[in-house]
């Protein structure tokens, strides 16, 4: 009787994972076709809107992506989430300010050539300070506990996140702090925000460099090889611990350009900035953690989200959401693809 | 090939390993007790035993990337227990570990590169890739092949193609004959002793005693971390004891 049953009930068991599969497709197509029919909406209702805020989900887009990087880049190499780096890139927005608005009195009115010079100084010195910052932290705190259970770094990540945002509570106040409108806010005869355009024009040569460190360099090679099996890379000769701080430098180094492009862009910044970090992890995990091209792949899809989610008129939840909206993607990514869009499978990676 | 070289180690050729009461633990398992080894230059020395003997420990402690807890490692004159791996690779010694362990997404080229990282010989690092193409033209035909996607047997040769790449002095193999073929066994065994022969020391580890024991000129036994027994390879091969454990004769 029992075995009669269990087979009666076999070819609807079998059926089953196809019928969900199927189900999964559809809702899937569906949710997609109805944010395609609200982007059109809004594009109709409003063409020159829509262009502003496709241009500010692209410029959020960039600079997510520099911050998503360290967090892939790192993980990528140990396998640990970075919880301070959000930190690290909010000191990048700090010394910018330091250096731009109260070193250079940067603030709009200097000539071109001034103002240029002048922020390239300020991106120059984030991205050295923040270049510094990030391997001391892993060289202090990390290191040590590189054969302790992974929790143990983990939490260190989270003090050193709070010791980063007090320091900078400490010496740039609770409030908020800037510089003026450094940027021009339109260039030439366009009437568009010339300094999302820069912001954008900035980051593309960032993420070559970093493609040719990773792919071309003997650094890279290194991370690379660390990355995939750290005792075959030391039997190789590579020194492992330089090959770690290595990466935790350039992971700073973006982060540190990442924050003056910040500055530039919103003008301010607070010693809580760092939490953007969480969404820039989002953007790391959706593209698939330890991927660089799928961070940046992701990076532009929450910059995007968040740019329609706040900009448009139609039909939109509003800036209030876009945490709540950033972080249900994550879940659902988790849930339905924990590899991310670009990842491998966790099997293929070992 | 030195088959008559002598039991022990003598003046004569110059020792380029010497384990000295060497002692190595997991935690807090002592893998290795006390284990004394010497190498001398031009040799192929096999360390054979059961699964667990320590024979892989022994290569990691040499190797510095698990290091020992007590005892002196001496390689060409100097003591490397101290040393990072990084380091000792670059005085000369290299490993194609147990389980192979190749990059598995970067292609059989790139891991043969990754095997001469610390060199910037362009030209030679050119030729050495080449003659590893000519001692395993297998891995020629795969060389673009990402080495994940490899056969047992490939890998194995793209292991030890590797490890030959930054010109070693001692050439350290774990199993070299693992998972293989019979007819694949075999034949990297040639290559093995061509190997030697063009004038690098091998130190081999293998359950196949029998198959080590037929190209090395010296050999060790070792039992739960310590040496049972060390004699010439023809006579341990044909030792009583070493026949019944190691070879399944009785």
């Amino acid at each position: 009787m029992a075995t009669d049953t269990h087979t009666a009930r076999r070819p609807v068991l079998a059926v089953l994972p196809r019928v969900t599969g199927l189900l999964n497709r559809a809702v899937t197509i569906a949710l997609l076709a109805l944010l395609v029919f609200w982007l059109a909406v809004n594009f109709v209702q409003g063409p020159g809107q829509f262009g502003s805020v496709l241009l500010i989900g692209f410029t959020n887009g960039a600079l997510y992506a520099l911050i998503a990087l360290g967090y892939t880049l790192v993980y990528g190499i140990i396998e640990l989430i970075n919880f301070a780096h959000g930190d690290v890139f909010m000191w990048g927005t700090m010394i910018t300010v330091s250096i731009a608005g109260t070193r250079l009195g940067l603030d709009g009115s200097q000539s071109g050539i001034v103002t240029f010079f002048g922020v390239l100084a300020a991106m120059v010195g984030a991205m050295v300070f923040c270049g510094i910052l990030n391997p001391t932290i892993e060289r202090v705190a990390l290191r040590r506990l590189r054969n302790a259970p992974r929790l143990a770094p983990l939490i260190t990540t989270l003090g050193i996140s709070y010791i980063l945002s007090n320091a900078a509570q400490f010496f740039y106040g609770p409030n908020y702090t800037g510089v003026g409108a450094i940027l021009p806010s339109n260039i030439l005869f366009l009437d568009w925000p010339a300094k999302s355009l820069i912001v954008i024009l900035a980051t593309i040569p960032l993420l070559l460099a970093l493609t040719y460190v990773v792919r071309r360099t003997r650094q890279g090679k290194a991370m690379r090889a660390v990355a995939q099996d750290m005792d075959a890379a030391r039997m190789m000769g590579v020194d492992v611990d330089r090959t770690i701080s290595f990466t935790f430098a350039l992971a700073g180094i973006l982060a540190g350009a990442g924050g003056t492009l910040y500055v530039l862009e919103i003008t301010t910044t607070r010693y809580d900035l760092g939490q953007i970090g969480l969404l820039a992890f989002t953007a790391a995990v959706l593209g698939g953690i330890g991927n660089l091209t799928g961070a940046t792949l992701g990076a532009l899809i929450i910059g995007l989200i968040q740019a329609f989610n706040e900009g448009l008129s139609w039909h939109a939840p509003g800036e209030q959401w876009t945490t709540s909206i950033v972080f249900s993607i994550l879940i659902l990514i988790l849930v339905f693809r924990p590899q991310g869009l670009l990842g491998q499978p966790e099997a293929d990676r070992a | 090939m030195s088959a008559e070289a002598p039991p022990a180690p003598t003046a004569n050729p110059p020792a380029l390993l010497e384990l000295d009461k060497v002692r190595t633990f997991y935690g807090r398992i002592e893998a290795v007790k006390g284990l004394s080894i010497t190498v001398n230059e031009g040799e192929i020395v096999t360390l054979i035993g059961a699964n667990g003997a320590g024979k892989s420990t022994t290569l990691r402690s040499i190797q510095g990337l698990t290091k020992p807890k007590a005892g002196t490692i001496r390689f060409a004159g100097k003591e490397i227990q101290n040393a990072p791996p990084h380091q000792i690779v670059q005085m000369g010694i290299a490993h194609s570990p147990e389980g192979r362990r190749l990059f598995p997404r970067m292609s059989v080229r790139e891991n043969l590169e990754m095997g001469a990282f610390n060199r910037s010989d362009r030209e030679g690092i050119e030729q050495d890739t080449e003659h590893v193409y000519s001692l395993f033209p297998r891995l020629s035909e795969r060389r673009g092949q990402q080495a994940g996607t490899l056969s047992g047997g490939e890998q194995q040769m793209c292991s030890i193609g590797r490890a030959l790449m930054s010109r070693p002095k001692l050439l350290l193999l774990d199993e070299p004959s693992m998972g293989l073929a019979p007819i694949l066994v075999d034949k990297i065994f040639e290559i093995i002793q061509e190997i030697n022969r063009e004038g690098t020391t091998i130190l081999l580890v293998e359950q196949n005693a029998l198959i080590a024991l037929g190209i090395a000129s010296r050999g060790y036994v070792l039992e739960t971390g310590r040496v049972t027994l060390s004699d010439r390879a023809e006579a341990l091969a044909t030792n009583d004891e070493v026949r019944k454990a190691y070879l399944g004769i009785s």
